[in-house]
């Protein structure tokens, strides 16, 4: 227990002394949401309702896929997991540790978000606070799940912008932050249910926010909980202590497994 | 007699086609300071990372104080403490929080006694990345130690630091050995090597070509004796003076060097001739062949001696 305190108080730190997280745990959620708050709800008035759900998922976008796997692949490439291995620390700890400390981050973002959205830009509150903290924990843990995966697959640091962007961008175009979902194209759904934004947004929705969910909003809290369960339990699995110990558990394209609960959901969830 | 901490019996490590280590067996016992010198590419590194658990061997055994550094990895963490030669910790950690950080994950009271003997006192807020590359290596070294290991293993643990705190190292070796503490040292210092080790072990294309103390490495070489002469009128530099048992001779700083399998007649004549020639002697040193000398004539000669 106090080895788990000190990492966990060492990684919390970290989260703001390191300018690249400070950065995409702070800074560009909140400075994101000043933005969108003052010109989208300006130009696009039905916007304030959707103001905190879509700024809190946003928030959990960034921190978690460009601010998780670079520092994770950085720290094996540098020798910091062998390190790590040689004084005891478990590989369970290496990964699970950095995404609560976000998690733990996005919290505090998430609270402004909330407070000063009503005041700021006339935002209606959540009508049930509970879905609201049930949802945002689902969607926090899902992404940071996802976002330790990719830093535990990708063999350098340039291919976690990739694998990053290619879920971090759609999410914003289709995840229902920007657009309603209800108003994409039937194959844009589809694939928009493949990404935890579009479930988190259906479950604020539905569950949160005193809106009407496009799918069952249940089912998308379900979902975000076990593709989290399924994104760190591979992590785990195909964890590596470092680059040039090649002996990895299995093919880093065991990856995409994480996708199947989403895969499952488009037929599941309607 | 004292137990065998470490037991390496034909250990085989191979990467692909590639044979890093190919056969090799030691003991080492407890309390010795056991030196592995080679040059680069010989094998030390794949043999200090199977013993530390960080590799699996493809051939042979090994035991770490009688634990299995595959399958017994977990049991082995609190009982041995690395220094990698690559620092390997988070550049934002600063030393008091690494101290913390890692004696928790041991479980033992952090060290912060180290840090202030290792001369990071001044430091212990800083951040990692702030720390010069000799401040990172000491901090490393001190998480190496924090937690009492009973084999440490230290991976050219010199390497960029100045006099003061190489000695204080030193001294902090021999701390840990007085104590019981059996350390592996991997270095290219070969003073260091010479000056620290019981036991040295010389690698060479994956094989051990020469293990013992640094005295009887040095006394498995050719033998020849470095005599080294000044004198006021320099009697000594004239061409054609022959002295018994020299195989070689050469001149440098205004000394005459001489390399002899016999030193007594060969210092004696010397002193003859200076004597004979009305010339006065100003400085003679004699000299026994370094480890150095050994290792550089075993990598030269790139053979079994």
């Amino acid at each position: 227990m106090n080895a788990f305190i000190h990492h966990f108080t060492f990684e919390f730190r970290t989260g703001i002394r390191n300018k690249q997280l400070l950065l995409m745990n702070y800074l560009f959620p909140l400075g994101f949401y000043l933005m969108m708050g003052f010109i989208m709800a300006e130009i696009n008035p039905l916007f304030r309702k959707d103001i905190i759900p879509a700024m809190v998922v946003f928030g959990i976008l960034a921190a978690t896929f460009l601010g998780i796997p670079d520092p994770l692949v950085n720290a094996r490439e540098n020798g910091v997991f062998r390190s790590y291995k040689i004084n005891g620390i478990p590989s369970i700890s290496i990964l699970t540790i950095p995404a609560l400390t976000t998690i733990l981050h996005l919290m505090i973002v998430a609270v402004l978000i909330t407070v000063t959205a009503p005041l700021f830009f006339d935002a209606p509150l959540p009508v049930n606070w509970l879905n609201y903290a049930l949802i945002f924990v689902a969607m926090a843990f899902a992404c940071a799940g996802l976002s330790v995966l990719i830093g535990v697959v990708s063999p350098s640091s340039r291919m976690t912008v990739l694998w990053s962007q290619l879920v971090f961008v759609p999410s914003m175009l289709l995840g229902g932050l920007m657009l309603p979902y209800s108003t994409l194209p039937d194959v844009a759904r589809k694939f928009a249910q493949l990404l935890p934004a579009t479930h988190a947004m259906n479950a604020f929705n539905g569950l949160a926010m005193g809106k009407v969910a496009t799918f069952s909003p249940w089912g998308s809290v379900i979902m975000l909980f076990v593709s989290g369960v399924l994104a760190f339990g591979l992590a785990v699995y195909l964890f590596s202590w470092d680059s040039r110990n090649t002996t990895r558990r299995g093919h880093p394209l065991l990856a995409l497994l994480v996708l199947l609960p989403y895969i499952v959901g488009i037929f599941l969830l309607a | 007699m004292k137990n065998s901490v470490i037991e390496v019996k034909d250990f085989r490590k191979t990467y692909g086609n590639y044979v890093a280590v190919d056969g090799i067996s030691f003991d080492v016992k407890q309390g010795e300071i056991f030196g592995l010198l080679g040059p680069n590419g010989a094998g030390k590194t794949s043999t200090l990372e199977c013993l530390e658990g960080l590799r699996t061997p493809n051939g042979g055994s090994l035991r770490v104080v009688g634990l299995d550094p595959v399958s017994e990895s977990r049991k082995l963490r609190n009982l041995i403490g690395v220094q990698l030669q690559s620092a390997g910790l988070p550049e934002s950690i600063t030393p008091d929080e690494a101290m913390r950080f890692f004696c928790a994950y041991h479980n033992v009271a952090p060290r912060f006694d180290l840090l202030e003997r290792l001369g990071l006192a001044e430091k212990r807020s800083a951040q990692f990345y702030e720390l010069s590359a000799g401040q990172q290596r000491r901090l490393v070294l001190a998480l190496a130690v924090a937690h009492n290991p009973q084999v440490l293993f230290l991976d050219e643990p010199t390497a960029g630091l100045d006099v003061a705190t190489r000695v204080e190292l030193h001294g902090m070796m021999r701390e840990l050995q007085a104590g019981g503490t059996t350390i592996i040292l991997a270095t290219h210092d070969m003073a260091e090597a010479e000056q620290m080790s019981d036991q040295v072990a010389i690698l060479m294309k994956s094989k051990i070509v020469n293990i013992g103390t640094p005295m009887e490495i040095t006394a498995t070489g050719a033998g020849l004796t470095k005599i080294s002469v000044r004198t006021q009128a320099s009697s000594l530099s004239a061409s054609g003076i022959t002295f018994p048992a020299v195989s070689q001779h050469t001149s440098k700083d205004e000394y005459s060097i001489y390399f002899s399998s016999d030193i007594g007649p060969t210092v004696l004549a010397i002193i003859a001739h200076i004597n004979a020639q009305g010339d006065t002697l100003i400085d003679l040193r004699v000299e026994r062949p370094s480890l150095e000398d050994r290792f550089l004539e075993i990598t030269n000669a790139g053979v079994d001696p």
